[in-house]
């Protein structure tokens, strides 16, 4: 590369950086003060996009209408993270960490209906921005001025965040807030406004970083989850609660990412190397690589600790064989009753319950939550497909090796998973999936690409649905049942004395880590098997089995179930499988349907059903006592 | 009576704070021996170096006769080295006995089965463990609920689970009535002589520590000041004004 074009792409990567860094800083911020990981800050970034559109469309393309359009987008971006606040969040404060998670999903969900009802989906392209439509020239290469703009935006917004947290009376308490979130309780500080001022800040910082996009990039649906995850991996690697972090990270992200696409393809040594392809992974290469060295991230010190102990969790009480023979019995029954498309939504339903229990699993009682459990899940799937179609294996071969193949991509990712914890845990479990998805989504020539394996279809003698329906029961209800046995085993109490105290565990010989990789790997396995059955049920498999919605479908399924009880996820799972497939049959917006229904019941059980009901049977008990 | 634990010269500072200055102590087989000294002293600071949670910047920890630094926590109570925390660390969504088995079954290498079920196994002796600490009666209650004193009962009965030859226990009776003390103490002495361990604890309750300890060191502000037995010690002027004049 010639000195021009290096100069090009360092531009052309801070420029990306400044919306990044907006983004993350306000992700960070309202972290670090409420300890929520607000997974619809994406959803606000991609408001701000809409926003700026609409609001340039009335107010005209002029500068003056243009800058007032991008000041007020952002605003009321600020003010919907405000709603979103007040009106949701407020209520969960108390209760666990995972059901707060629960909360934004459903308020992702919700935004996205929002904009599909207010915008369609189309894609909106943007107007240029009036008085920066213009090119530089630097080195005789061009660079649109806006560019420079946005450049010079980010260090300038760093720099009135930094005289606002450390030159005033709300950075302070902020500052305090995220250091100690106890002492500012203690201190008598109104805390209620404390949050939502800086859900405010927060939610205005996201709207801005897409409302200064509306020139480069079209609004459209996809941003929400796509921004989620840059977010994530800026805010991990400059340190969750780190502003200095946050734009170190993302600088350092938006120029690798730029140089990725500008070095294009390389021959070396007659090997080549296509490295405009790297761009979607080379982040999470990245931020895998910062956590191992630096596993708080750049800037970030370790998490305070928290004074107050979390609630320990409830002991697990093992279903009887008696409630399960019932239950088998009654599924065994349903397809001699029941239409042929009950039979293939109960198929459904018998995978995600595996997919759930084995989510389950790892974030229950091992204390390890995953937020991208979809990556086994797909790679279980895609191995099924690739093996029947690329490798010609019969179907039945396919499957079983399949989770043997999901298992092996768990041994590598958990290796460096298991040596994190608690959300920057979460969050490189995330990056893994999203490589997975990256490089799945990439190698058109062997997976298919964005349209996935298609003609994956169960052998002969298994291609009656009620038929396949006994095998997924078969085959998911074994590994449901084997995942509860191995909870009651030496193996299982270890996983869960670990979670309970990691310093007990190792002052009584228990290597944890070894422990909770081999957990890793289980569920990994079981999660591929689920999605092998999954796909030999539909025919076909597509880049969405992998995707960050399909985890965080999971993630529902459990949480709506309840974490503390084993049948939770089960029930979750059959719900929300359910209930999306009759909202999705009548309403284009079953998302909007789906996360106003997981709104109540967190509002209602923040236990999740299950324990909810549990609770609930209790009191009833107690009154006729 | 044989050194079971040997220190020599440990040393540890955390940024510019020199918690630990030089300290050398040994233990004998069947021997109480008391560290003191004031809050902040550095006790806690010595313990976590003594079992492998944090290493010293400087020092020998010989552990009947072997080097044990830079050992993992999890090797060195494969060697014999059982501990209480100050700020007690159980499972707390297991039950009492469960706690206890835990701890049984990891000594006998039986954690790994993934198919058995937990429990079975190790009953009579987790219970046995359990009624010398005063919790039989509590055994099927979940950890979590349980009150602080008994938490400290909890520990020591899974301290004691490994069969250990030397025993570290940082303010074993904290959160307890004084008679109490007294007697777990009296408990844990009856078991160090008839077994032959050696005990190193921490304690700020001096009735139990006059009583109890065969010999006493004195801790402040990273060093030790002074040794001998309680006669001695209570008669050492440089711990009065450590204790008296100091920050109790
Ligand atoms: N992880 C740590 N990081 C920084 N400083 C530490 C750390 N652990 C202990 N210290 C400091 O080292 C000194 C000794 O602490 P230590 O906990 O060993 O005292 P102690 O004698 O056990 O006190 P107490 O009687 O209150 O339990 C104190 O000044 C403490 O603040
Ligand atoms: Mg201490």
């Amino acid at each position: 590369m010639t000195l021009s074009s290096i100069l090009i792409q360092l531009l052309n990567g801070l420029a990306s950086a400044s919306s990044l860094f907006l983004v993350s800083a306000g992700l960070s911020l309202i972290f670090g003060v409420t300890r929520i990981v607000n997974f619809a800050h994406g959803s606000l970034y991609m408001l701000g996009l809409y926003g700026a559109y609409t609001l340039i469309e009335v107010l005209g393309r002029t500068p003056l209408g243009f800058w007032s359009a991008v000041v007020l987008a952002a605003l009321a971006v600020g003010i919907a993270g405000v709603l979103i606040e007040v009106l949701v969040l407020r209520r969960v404060y108390r209760a666990p960490e995972l059901f707060q998670l629960l909360a934004t999903f459903a308020v992702v969900l919700v935004i996205k209906d929002i904009a599909l009802f207010a915008w369609g989906p189309e894609d909106l392209v943007g107007p240029r921005a009036p008085g920066f439509d213009t090119a530089v020239e630097i080195l005789g290469k061009r660079i649109p001025s806006y560019d420079l703009l946005l450049i010079a935006i980010g260090p300038v917004v760093l720099a009135v965040l930094w005289l606002l947290l450390t030159r005033t009376r709300w950075g302070a308490l902020v500052r305090a807030a995220t250091q100690d979130r106890e002492m500012v309780g203690a201190l008598g500080v109104d805390q209620a406004k404390l949050f939502t001022s800086v859900f405010f800040a927060g939610a205005v910082l996201a709207g801005l970083g897409g409302a200064l996009q509306i020139p480069r990039e079209p609004a459209n649906l996809d941003l929400d989850l796509a921004i989620i995850a840059d977010a994530f991996v800026i805010t991990v690697v400059g340190g969750l609660g780190s502003i200095g972090g946050a734009f170190l990270a993302a600088i350092l992200i938006g120029v690798a990412k730029a140089f990725c696409i500008g070095i294009g393809t390389v021959d070396w040594f007659g090997l080549e190397i296509s490295f405009s392809k790297l761009t979607l992974v080379v982040e999470f290469l990245i931020m895998a690589l910062v956590l191992v060295v630096r596993p708080y991230g750049l800037l970030g010190k370790p998490q305070a600790v928290q004074r107050i102990a979390a609630e320990p969790s409830p002991p697990l009480t093992a279903p009887t064989w008696k409630m399960a023979l019932v239950w088998m019995a009654v599924l065994v029954a349903v397809p001699l009753v029941a239409d042929r498309y009950v039979t293939i939504l109960l198929t459904d339903i018998v995978c995600f319950a595996l997919f759930a229990v084995s989510l389950h699993f790892i974030m229950g009682p091992a204390g390890m939550v995953s937020f991208g459990h979809a990556a086994y899940f797909g790679l279980g799937a895609y191995a099924a497909g690739l093996l029947f179609k690329q490798a010609g294996l019969p179907m039945e071969a396919a499957l079983l090796l399949a989770p043997l193949c999901a298992g092996a991509f768990a041994i590598v990712y958990g290796w460096f998973c298991v040596r994190l914890s608690g959300v920057y845990l979460a969050m490189l479990t995330l990056a893994f999936a999203q490589i997975s998805w990256s490089i799945v989504f990439q190698w058109d020539s062997f997976t298919g690409g964005s349209n996935g394996v298609l003609g994956i279809w169960p052998s002969a003698w298994l291609a009656d649905k009620t038929t396949y329906y006994y095998l997924a029961l078969a085959c998911c209800g074994l590994g449901i049942a084997f995942l509860w046995r191995v909870l009651f085993s030496p193996f299982g109490f270890t996983l869960r004395a670990g979670r309970d105290s990691p310093l007990r565990a190792e002052a009584i010989g228990i290597d944890l880590r070894g422990v909770q990789w081999a957990a890793f790997v289980l569920v990994g396995a079981l999660a591929g098997l689920a999605g092998a059955v999954y796909a030999f049920s539909k025919g076909s498999i597509s880049p969405s089995a992998i995707s960050i919605a399909q985890s965080t479908d999971g993630l529902i399924m459990v949480l709506l179930g309840g974490v503390e009880t084993l049948t939770g996820p089960i029930v979750g799972a059959a719900i929300f499988t359910w209930l999306r497939d009759e909202v999705a049959r009548r309403t284009e917006f079953w998302r909007a349907v789906m996360g106003g229904v997981i709104l109540v019941i967190v509002l209602l059980f923040p236990q999740g059903l299950v324990g909810g009901l549990k609770a609930l049977a209790l009191r009833w008990q107690e009154q006729r006592a | 009576m044989t050194a079971v634990l040997q220190v020599e010269g440990l040393h540890k500072a955390f940024g510019g704070v020199q918690a630990v200055a030089d300290v050398s102590f040994t233990v004998s087989a069947g021997e109480m021996l008391a560290l003191i000294g004031p809050n902040g002293a550095g006790k806690s600071t010595c313990f976590n170096m003594l079992n492998g949670q944090l290493s010293p910047d400087l020092g020998i920890v010989r552990l009947e006769g072997r080097d044990i630094v830079g050992l993992r926590p999890r090797t060195i109570w494969r060697l014999g080295v059982g501990r209480t925390f100050q700020i007690t660390a159980t499972f707390a969504s297991l039950g009492v006995r469960e706690n206890v088995q835990m701890a049984l079954y990891s000594h006998a290498g039986r954690l790994r089965s993934m198919l058995q079920r937990f429990g079975a196994a190790f009953r009579t002796e987790a219970d046995a463990l359990l009624s010398q600490v005063g919790m039989l009666d509590q055994a099927e209650r979940t950890c979590g609920v349980l009150a602080y004193g008994d938490l400290k009962r909890v520990e020591l009965a899974m301290a004691l689970a490994n069969q250990p030859r030397l025993l570290l226990m940082d303010e074993p009776t904290a959160g307890m009535a004084p008679k109490e003390r007294v007697a777990l103490m009296e408990l844990t002495a009856g078991l160090a002589r008839a077994r032959g361990i050696a005990v190193l604890f921490t304690e700020h309750d001096m009735d139990v520590v006059f009583s109890q300890a065969d010999r006493i060191i004195v801790l402040d502000r990273g060093q030790l000041i002074a040794g001998g037995t309680p006669d001695e010690i209570r008669n050492n002027a440089a711990v009065r004004t450590v204790y008296l004049g100091g920050t109790h």
